[in-house]
């Protein structure tokens, strides 16, 4: 019984266990190598695959240059931002696709004033510097004066952005005109040149400089407002990096304002948040721009001031201290 | 006596009449005194723009370009006589240019030195000028005008430079009024010239080079600072004419210019013999005739918008014939273009005295005629100008800004000043040659 128990019994082949030992070691290094081997088969197939992953999900992109491309869902990510140079690059080529456009119904201004203020305040402007101004215009003796919104036209053959010497103010790939006070040297050739008065010059230190000392320049809200330099409306460029109305089109009480993307022919109107479309809009109200035989093509239309919601009130000439 | 003795006398007399100015008096010193002064004053009145911005001055967002711009129009439009007299004319072969071309040069060379300051006390940030060359546009006119002033003042400079060789070799040598340590100044700058047929051949080619090229660059300085405006679509800028009227609007300030020069230089540095009666006459019979020609512009600048009356040009117009410009334009018209042209007409108005009197009236006028140019029409743009400060509709310019106006003035006087006491005011050299002396012994 013990004997048969014992497992190294005396007659028992030494070599056929020693033969069944290496086998087993044999398997096991051939089991390793096979194991190791397919795990790196698979690692490396799993990298790539990886790499290969689709959701199947095609997305059609317009790149800064303007072509369209299939991109897939998954291989889109965010732009990284890294600091002032891309900022700068940003704002010099615009929200890429869009087209910006103003609408201003005529017929609804009443010389509130509302977004002349709202503009002062977003760009640190003094009460004599207007982005927008409304003036009161009549065209002919026997017509009738109406209030009239101006702002920067955002000309699609913007003058200014010809005589520049140094490109300060240029025309980006959005529609919107802009102006560098990094790079401006002061010549004022873009407001001789401007014939809808569009631009102003900080003459003297802007409002508030010493609060500003810290502030970074922004391009898109031209802040701080910088002395011997150009300013002008830029649209609220940055406004509508976030995805919002222009500070302008937001303050006004009366719904004068329409704006949006001419290439999704949509304009929203500022007051009462309605979209309608932009050709039905100017065609339904016979727009029209300022001065068009000049051939400067203004991205700013105007609805003629008739049926008008409020009577012409001649404005009380508001103004500011002398400068 | 010989004949060879007969031309040294001659020479020697040449030599001493037109040489004798070149030393420092006291009358020389007393009035760069004057002029280090007052420029001093007006530096003062320039740092004050420069600590606190273009706002010490008039302008104001309406009217953007003041006396400043003013003042860079009438420096460029002075420059130009340079190419007139010694270009255009010398070009012709007109003997009696001779003892004018020195001056006409002298004074092309300082307006056009001083135009480019002035341009820069017109900036907001001055500091940023090298901009223009880092970032320059080529499509921006003001590229343009930087480009071709530049090379202007260069052959400019040049042709000023070229026929001194042979002048300060003989001074050099001759003049011993002069403080010891300028000698050898003159010595390097003569080039080592020794009047041999060599050296006056290549002087001669280049400066009859330098003539033709100044042709193109000088019409091209004015036609570019014309074109600052005119490619504006400004009522009163809107102009296809503005290159010619601005040329030769330039001819009469410097034609004018160079007859007051004649006549301070004639009087103070005694050079009845040199500069005559007949150079006087002849310069008044030039500024007659490039006023007749800027009257021609005139006429097309003002008629043809007066006739069609478009909206934009009829406010413009109405404002310079009968409103708030109404007086200074009049002024300037008949006072600085129409009764000098007829005044020159006469003989007698063309004696020195007469004509360097017509001259300061010409010049004056020429000033206010830019101004006339340059702000009325930034007074009424397209859309009206509402809701601003009173200021900010009707210019009025500052002391501040006067005095940084007048600074190029002074700056000019001081180059001229310079220039003349220390070379001849007449060619010295071409002189000799004109009055027969072949060759120019240098012992």
């Amino acid at each position: 019984m013990e004997d048969n128990n014992t497992p190294h019994s005396p007659g028992e082949p030494e070599n056929e266990k020693g033969s069944t030992r290496r086998n087993f070691l044999k398997n096991i290094g051939l089991a390793g190598v096979g194991v190791a081997t397919g795990a790196a088969a698979l690692y490396s197939g799993h990298i790539f695959e990886a790499k290969k992953e689709v959701s199947g999900d095609q997305k059609v992109l317009l790149t800064q240059d303007g072509k369209l491309v299939q991109v897939d869902s998954l291989e889109i990510k965010a732009m990284e931002k890294t600091g002032v140079a891309l900022h700068e690059m940003e704002g010099r080529e615009g929200i890429p696709g869009r087209r910006w456009v103003m609408v201003t119904d005529l017929s609804k201004c009443r010389n509130a004033r509302k977004c002349i203020t709202a503009c002062q305040d977003a760009h640190q402007l003094r009460p004599e510097q207007y982005h927008m101004n409304t003036l009161q215009m009549q065209d002919t003796p026997a017509t009738a004066p109406y209030n009239i919104p101006k702002n920067c036209q955002h000309c699609d053959n913007p003058p200014c952005v010809a005589v520049c010497p140094v490109d300060a103010t240029y025309k980006r790939q959005d529609g919107i005109v802009l102006i560098d006070n990094d790079r401006c040297i002061g010549c004022r050739f873009c407001m001789a040149a401007c014939p809808y008065s569009a631009r102003i010059f900080n003459w003297i230190e802007p409002k508030d400089a010493a609060t500003h000392l810290d502030q970074e320049y922004n391009v898109e809200l031209n802040v701080p407002q910088k002395l011997g330099t150009i300013s002008k409306c830029l649209f609220s460029a940055d406004r509508l990096r976030e995805g919002k109305l222009p500070y302008c089109v937001e303050a006004c009480p009366n719904g004068v304002y329409y704006f949006g993307d001419e290439n999704e022919d949509a304009v929203t109107n500022g007051t009462t948040k309605e979209t309608v479309r932009l050709s039905k809009l100017l065609r339904d109200n016979a727009g029209y721009q300022l001065m068009p035989e000049l051939g400067t093509k203004p991205r700013v239309y105007y609805l003629p001031p008739k049926n008008r919601l409020f009577p012409f009130e001649a404005a009380t000439e508001t103004t500011p201290e002398k400068v | 006596m010989t004949t060879m003795d007969d031309n040294k006398l001659t020479f020697d007399k040449i030599t001493s009449d037109l040489t004798h100015h070149i030393r420092i008096n006291k009358g020389f010193l007393i009035w760069m005194g004057f002029l280090t002064v007052s420029l001093l004053v007006c530096l003062y009145a320039y740092s004050i723009q420069l600590k606190t911005g273009l706002g010490v001055a008039g302008i104001r967002d309406y009217v953007t370009w003041g006396m400043y711009l003013a003042n860079f129009v009438f420096f460029v439009a002075a420059s130009l006589i340079g190419m007139l007299i010694s270009a255009v004319l010398g070009l012709i072969g007109m003997k009696w240019l001779t003892p004018i071309t020195r001056i006409a040069e002298t004074i092309a060379v300082a307006f056009a030195a001083v135009a480019g300051l002035v341009i820069v006390s017109d900036m907001g940030r001055p500091e940023r000028l090298a901009y223009v060359f880092l970032y320059g546009r080529p499509q921006s006119p003001i590229l343009w005008d930087v480009t071709v002033i530049t090379t202007y003042f260069v052959l400019s400079l040049l042709l000023l430079f070229l026929p001194l060789i042979a002048d300060m070799a003989i001074i050099h040598r001759k003049v011993d009024s002069l403080p010891s340590w300028l000698k050898p100044v003159y010595k390097v700058l003569s080039l080592n010239f020794t009047d041999n047929p060599a050296q006056n051949k290549i002087i001669n080619r280049a400066i009859r080079i330098l003539l033709i090229l100044l042709i193109p660059a000088a019409l091209s300085i004015h036609t570019v600072t014309s074109w600052l405006f005119a490619v504006t679509s400004r009522a009163g800028w809107d102009s296809t004419v503005f290159g010619p009227y601005f040329v030769s609007g330039a001819f009469v300030a410097g034609s004018a210019a160079v007859i007051i020069a004649m006549f301070f230089f004639r009087k103070n540095y005694k050079l009845q013999d040199y500069l005559t009666d007949l150079n006087f006459n002849n310069m008044g019979k030039v500024l007659a005739t490039v006023s007749l020609v800027y009257l021609y512009f005139n006429l097309n600048e003002f008629l043809v918008p007066g006739y069609k009356l478009k909206r934009a040009d009829a406010i413009h117009l109405q404002e310079l014939f009968a409103g708030k410009d109404a007086i200074l334009f009049w002024v300037v018209q008949i006072g600085g273009l129409i009764l000098p042209i007829l005044l020159m007409l006469f003989r007698r108005f063309r004696k020195p005295l007469p004509i360097m009197l017509i001259s300061i009236a010409v010049l004056v006028a020429a000033w206010f005629k830019r101004y006339i140019i340059v702000i009325p029409t930034q007074e009424h743009p397209f859309l009206p100008i509402q809701h601003v400060p009173q200021n900010f509709v009707h210019y009025s310019p500052t002391l501040i800004e006067t005095l940084i106006s007048v600074a190029p003035f002074i700056l000019v006087l001081i180059i001229i000043t310079l220039i003349s006491k220390f070379f001849p005011v007449i060619p010295l050299h071409e002189t000799a040659r004109e009055r027969g002396i072949e060759h120019i012994k240098f012992d």
